[in-house]
């Protein structure tokens, strides 16, 4: 007798635990030959509520952790890629692409990851540094993690703009909770399997699927939440998620680019979502202030 | 098998203590005191049906401002720590009256709830603003202490001011059929409150069982408690709803037989709205409306207050909340 295949059941991640939707809805998004991709997940504000919560009790742990032990963490989800690519090409190839772009797309996230463990312990060093002020006073400026950050991932890929963008707000420290690509959602909860077996602690990545539309306000809008990334070219989203942020002047960094460049990654994805402090130290400085520090 | 009777006495639920004989005045009611070791056994599985209805109302917009202000108003702000200072209580006792200025039309909490020693100092911080001071004592929070400790200790913080005093049963007595003991140090304290209103600690998380929950909240309303209450907060498992449910159901049987009514005060793990609001929606189910106000309902907590108060901002603004923009304390 035949046997029948047990299909997998695609649902968000949050808090480290794989729920489904608190609004119990879901859809069904096809690719362009009309086959179903599966039922995912409709996610609602509620949510999002949840998963910020999530995020803001992940973030104390996740940013006082030595800087080189994320980086071996980032490391880690580099390596439990690599041993899972084959489920990621064949989603991509489901979701539309060809063979040879779908491994490519899963090598260059791989190499990505890679890329932004590395930074993790040299991320201070290089951006921050001893300022020369003209008073006694030692002063020094470091950059330090901005909190819950929300991500609203590349709409037009499955994996390699989600990863691009989750990389450097979790190497600097943040925590997030992530809108995956609509109509392309299955590489997202792949991915939180994978984080979920990488040492990524529970909380810090809460990866949500459904629509942009209905949960960017929510997001947006939330206190709690310190920045926005948005990726994309839709000028109205953009100016809604500036007017959202408001409120609590939210940082908004908006990336129009290709992720597949290799070209997109550098330290600016991870100060953008840090923010620089300056201290001022007294010193005693008897001979008067010098040009230096 | 045939039990002599000296082995049924080693039991401590057969250990009969006979208060039938004995009239209590209370007011201008007189009633006896029942058998203890007869309290109503209570089917836990039932109690976890019943309670898990409470928490499937949906309670939206309007209905839902009125109750968290509700809450608000019901809440026994507390700080009961040994690195309690003057300084930390005085800004509690502001907190107290200043929720979050920044919403104007708030009402404060009921109370400030301290040690004895800090009694002085939060009276002279709320007065005027019709917030009460709770103070907890006979030795809080284990209660192992001599009675003339005990009421030395209640002594103090009622004559430096305390509107109310939250009392500790001695639960080890209790454990040991001592229910008489229990009953009299409950009374004793009583006529050294004077006009502050007595709460009586169960500390359900040390009593074990629901059944002994119903009886130990029969003793102390038929000792002379104003008030029952749940927990210190010191010990977990502390206000679980199967236990504020069973202790409601004792203070409605009371009510019936003696006509007067015991207000009730679940304390420790009600940290958040939802919470708060599943707990009004059970006393108005089990005990009535007459039952929902501060004078005969209170939440004792510490965290709740802001979660409360973020959940009203929330509803106000439609935009959700971040607690740094909330006192901590």
């Amino acid at each position: 007798m035949a046997r029948l295949e047990v299909l997998k059941t695609y649902k968000i991640y949050i808090g480290g635990k794989f729920p489904r939707t608190e609004s119990g809805r879901y859809y069904s998004p096809k690719n362009a030959k009309g086959e179903a991709l599966g039922n995912i997940c409709l996610s609602s504000r509620k949510d999002v509520r949840n998963a910020v919560v999530a995020a803001r009790k992940a973030f104390g742990g996740w940013s006082e952790r030595a800087a080189f032990n994320r980086g071996q963490i980032l490391y880690r989800i580099g390596e439990m890629l690599e041993g899972r690519k084959a489920q990621f090409i064949e989603e991509l190839q489901l979701q539309g692409a060809t063979k040879a772009k779908a491994e490519k797309e899963v090598a260059v996230a791989i190499d990505r990851l890679i890329y932004y463990a590395g930074w993790c312990d040299k991320v201070s060093q290089v951006s921050g540094g001893v300022n020369p002020v003209a008073s006694s006073h030692f002063n020094f400026s470091v950059n330090e993690p901005m909190g819950v950050v929300g991500v609203a991932a590349d709409q037009s890929t499955s994996l390699i703009g989600l990863v691009s963008q989750i990389a450097p707000v979790i190497a600097a420290g943040n925590s997030c909770v992530v809108i995956a690509a609509e109509e392309l959602p299955l590489c997202s909860i792949t991915f939180a399997e994978v984080l979920n077996s990488s040492d990524v602690p529970g909380g810090v990545v809460n990866i949500l699927t459904g629509s942009l539309d209905e949960m960017l306000k929510p997001m947006a809008t939330h206190m709690d939440v310190n920045a926005i990334v948005y990726t994309g070219n839709d000028a109205e989203t953009l100016n809604s998620i500036q007017e959202f942020a408001v409120e609590n002047l939210k940082r908004v960094r908006h990336y129009p680019q290709d992720w597949m460049d290799a070209k997109a990654q550098g330290l600016h994805y991870i100060t953008d979502v840090m923010e620089l402090k300056t201290t001022w130290h007294p010193i005693e400085n008897i001979g008067g202030a010098t040009s230096s520090y | 098998m045939i039990f002599t009777e000296a082995f049924l006495r080693s039991i401590p639920i057969f250990v009969g203590i006979n208060y039938q004989s004995m009239a209590k005045k209370k007011g201008t009611t007189t009633f006896s005191i029942p058998d203890f070791t007869q309290s109503p056994r209570i089917d836990k599985v039932g109690v976890e049906e019943r309670v898990s209805r409470f928490q499937k109302r949906s309670i939206k917009k309007e209905a839902k401002m009125q109750g968290l202000r509700m809450a608000l108003n019901m809440i026994d702000l507390t700080t009961l720590e040994g690195k309690d200072t003057p300084g930390k209580v005085k800004q509690m006792c502001f907190k107290a009256a200043h929720l979050h200025d920044v919403h104007p039309g708030l009402p404060t909490v009921a109370a400030v709830c301290v040690y004895p020693s800090m009694v002085a100092t939060a009276k002279k911080e709320v007065e005027g603003t019709g917030i009460k001071v709770a103070s907890v004592s006979t030795a809080f929070p284990a209660g192992q202490a001599p009675l003339d400790v005990k009421i030395t200790d209640t002594k103090f913080a009622v004559d430096a001011g305390a509107d109310e005093i939250d009392m500790v049963i001695s639960r080890g007595k209790f454990l040991s059929g001592e229910y008489n003991f229990v009953f009299d140090e409950i009374a004793a304290i009583k006529e050294e409150c004077g006009k502050a209103r007595l709460k009586v600690i169960l500390e359900t998380g040390e009593l074990v069982t629901l059944d002994n929950v119903r009886r130990a909240s029969d003793i102390a309303m038929y000792a002379g408690a104003d008030f029952i209450k749940t927990s210190t907060g010191k010990i977990q498992p502390a206000a679980t709803m199967q236990v504020t449910y069973t202790m409601l159901e004792a203070i409605r049987d009371f009510k019936l037989k003696t006509g007067i009514q015991v207000g009730m005060k679940p304390a420790g793990g009600i940290s958040n709205s939802k919470l708060a609001l599943h707990n009004l929606v059970m006393v108005n189910e089990v005990l009535g409306s007459e039952w929902l106000t501060n004078e005969w309902f209170r939440f004792g907590a510490s965290s709740l207050a802001n979660d409360v108060l973020m959940q009203i901002m929330k509803t106000e603004t439609g935009v959700y909340q971040s607690s740094d923009y909330f006192s901590i304390d």
